[in-house]
């Protein structure tokens, strides 16, 4: 909640901040600034890249906020570290008090201390010292090694001199003091606003995790094994599925009788998720590397037979006309115009199929898988490493986005006539 | 060689809610080799249709056409098309467009390369040979597809309203244009549009076509094409029996448009 309330705090106050500063700099002087009805005109909005820029900021700076960052100045409260201590008091079975003090060292997680000797004290009560992590809580029998204690019938009835009793809980300096049913104390340090580590890495704990996994490897195989055989799955489904969809979309697109035979196939099959089939595929193909070409191979089929049937149904019947009036073959109207006629489409389709296909391969992996980009987070995940998770997901975020970016740059340099016809 | 027959051609459209059009009933016309016809009339009248029965992208219900002793069956390179718009191949450039057809039929490169550049000349595009299509104007496309058309040397060549999506200026350059090749080439060309100035000036011969069904109704031999040829058309549309005749075919056209108006008002 206050996350997301900060988040929308950076939203808005960059929005202003940015304005301000830009509208001193420059005036546009553009076409579009001349429209004065730009609100509904969708080509009047084009993404403003001050605010990609500051989204990808704000992202960081409150991951790195939650999670005492290096890469931030400013952070939320961390939890408790250092030396805490507290009283308590205990009371003997005939009513005599006295006061003893415990010592907690509070540690970084994943970081080893020893306890320290202290002084036990007079009174019938005395010292102790303790140790716990940042973020968990330590049982600790205080009147062990009291002279009157549990089993002599003292009691503890105070903590820092507030009163306590079995269940209820008391605050002192540096966190938290509750007793259990038994009588035994927890002292929990407080934990302030920010993640464990546990739950969310800090953004250099996940940098320093990529640059490991690919020196050291994991399960087997280093970061690029992984992500090149869940690219490399991807690619090989997507040439087949291309080389088998593309020629079958272009005999639809031409032919009654293939229209006819492979319509309900096409549309029966276009609505199924891949996802839905990697159980079947599993049975039929196994987990191995089959089953996953398999499935990406299907998951892609669909997506670019529709692409080319709509490709060639989109052929203008003028530019058909026109061809065979100069005298074209069938064939070469098939090469010369059919084929580039569709190829804007088929470039759509190949966009689609490819992110299908990426999201398909994760899960395919998830599911079973011995290397691949899904199998590490699954793993990582069963062992609780959280960063080895993130960079996973990261990874195949920028992996996507990253061929969607490639396929967009090969569409613009290979049909340059889209959408100008 | 010789000339193109229209003969007693029908067509008739059988629609799949059972009723049918007849879009064209008896039409039969002799055009000489190297004539310059205009078809005028109003719209719906069967005009596109008579274009695509002579190109062959349609076979009609009745009669046949003949070119030069053969009878059409299909599209061929003879008979060259040019389309209102769109028709040209937006993934080659100007030349490759022009060349498509030499290409396709295997004339040999260098023959190829000279009939390009020639016709690039002729129509005023040298300078935009390796322009795609999308960077050229509306009336540049024209001229490329008829660059386009004339490199296959066809016999005839026919035209559906070539310059009906052009402004007024850039039309006028065209129609001066058409009537250049008309007569370097010396080609059969049948030319539709719903411009009575463009039939006039660009129709040797003026058909003016009656709807429901569609026929011909009214022919005419003009002078004005002959005498446009290489002058201003502006001095041509200053004779008088231009304005006559424009006046006598748009009243034509008027009653017609008035009919078909009364008609389906009634009807409803
Ligand atoms: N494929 C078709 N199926 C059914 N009816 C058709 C078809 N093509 C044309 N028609 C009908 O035939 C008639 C003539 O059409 P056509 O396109 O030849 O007219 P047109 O004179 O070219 O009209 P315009 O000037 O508007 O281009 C119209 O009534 C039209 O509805
Ligand atoms: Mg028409």
């Amino acid at each position: 909640m206050t996350i997301l309330a900060i988040y929308i705090a950076i939203f808005v106050g960059a929005f202003f901040v940015v304005k301000a500063i830009t509208t001193r700099l420059a005036a546009r002087h553009d076409y579009t600034s001349l429209k004065t009805v730009t609100f509904g005109d969708e080509s009047a909005i084009t993404p403003d890249r001050v605010a990609s820029v500051v989204s990808v900021v704000a992202i960081f700076l409150i991951w790195g906020a939650f999670t005492g960052s290096v890469i931030t100045p400013i952070h939320a409260p961390g939890p408790f570290i250092g030396d805490a201590t507290f009283t308590y008091t205990a009371e003997a079975v005939d009513g005599q008090k006295d006061d003893a003090t415990v010592s907690f060292k509070v540690f970084e997680f994943g970081s080893v201390v020893e306890k320290d000797e202290v002084e036990l004290g007079d009174g019938f009560a005395k010292n102790d010292s303790e140790t716990v992590a940042a973020w968990r809580s330590k049982l600790i029998r205080v009147d062990k090694n009291d002279e009157l204690g549990r089993k002599e019938g003292a009691k503890i009835v105070a903590v820092d001199g507030q009163p306590i009793q079995p269940g209820s809980e008391v605050s002192v300096a540096s966190g938290k003091v509750s007793m259990t049913e038994k009588g035994t104390l927890n002292y929990k340090p407080a934990q302030g606003w920010q993640m464990e580590p546990i739950w969310l890495p800090s953004p250099e704990a996940v940098f320093k995790r990529v640059m490991r996994l690919q020196k050291e490897g994991y399960q087997n195989s280093t970061l690029m094994e992984h992500l090149g055989w869940s690219l490399f799955r991807v690619i090989a489904g997507f040439v087949m599925g291309a080389l088998v969809g593309i020629p079958l979309g272009y005999a639809m697109g031409l032919s009654s009788w293939f229209r006819g035979w492979f319509d309900p196939i096409v549309e029966f099959m276009r609505p199924v998720p891949p996802l839905a089939l990697i159980p079947l595929v599993i049975i039929w193909a196994g987990i191995g590397e089959k089953g996953k070409l398999v499935l990406l191979f299907l998951a892609a089929l669909w997506i670019m037979t529709i692409a080319a049937r709509a490709g060639v149904s989109g052929v203008k019947i003028s530019k058909i006309h026109a061809a065979f009036s100069l005298g074209a073959s069938k064939r070469q109207i098939m090469w010369h115009v059919i084929v580039p006629n569709s190829l804007p489409e088929i470039f759509t389709g190949a966009r689609v199929a490819m992110g299908v296909c990426w999201g398909t391969v994760v899960a395919a992996e998830l599911v079973a898988a011995e290397k691949g980009a899904g199998m590490m987070i699954m793993v990582a995940s069963k062992f609780q490493l959280t960063d080895i998770v993130i960079t996973g997901i990261i990874l195949i975020g920028i992996i996507g986005y990253g061929i969607d970016i490639l396929m967009r740059m090969a569409e613009k340099w290979l049909i340059p006539w889209k959408g100008r016809g | 060689m010789s000339g193109l027959i229209l003969d007693d051609i029908s067509m008739r459209f059988d629609l799949p809610n059972g009723t049918s059009v007849q879009a064209l009933k008896n039409v039969s016309l002799d055009i000489k080799q190297g004539e310059l016809m205009s078809v005028l009339g109003p719209s719906g009248c069967g005009k596109t249709t008579l274009l695509n029965i002579v190109a062959g992208f349609l076979a009609p219900t009745e009669g046949k056409v003949i070119l030069g002793g053969n009878t059409v069956t299909g599209p061929a390179q003879e008979r060259g098309m040019v389309f209102q718009q769109g028709a040209l191949f937006e993934w080659m450039n100007v030349r490759e467009n022009v060349a498509f057809g030499p290409k396709m039929n295997g004339v040999a490169k260098a023959k190829m390369n000279e009939t390009v550049d020639h016709l690039l000349d002729v129509v005023g595009l040298q300078d935009f040979k390796d322009k795609a299509i999308y960077e050229l104007s509306g009336g540049m496309q024209q001229r490329v597809a008829l660059a386009r058309c004339l490199a296959n040397d066809p016999e005839v060549i026919l035209m559906d309203e070539p310059l009906g999506a052009l402004d007024a200026l850039t039309r006028e350059k065209m129609q001066g244009l058409v009537l250049k090749l008309w007569k370097e080439t010396g080609k059969t060309i049948i030319l539709i549009t719903h411009s009575v100035e463009e039939a006039l000036l660009l129709g040797e011969r003026l058909i003016v076509m009656a709807p429901r069904p569609g026929r011909i109704h009214k022919e005419y031999n003009l002078p004005f094409a002959e005498m446009g040829v290489g002058a201003d058309l502006r001095e041509v549309k200053k004779h008088k029996d231009y304005n006559q005749t424009r006046e006598e075919i748009l009243t034509m056209i008027w009653d017609m448009e008035e009919e078909i108006m009364g008609r389906t008002e009634s009807a409803a």
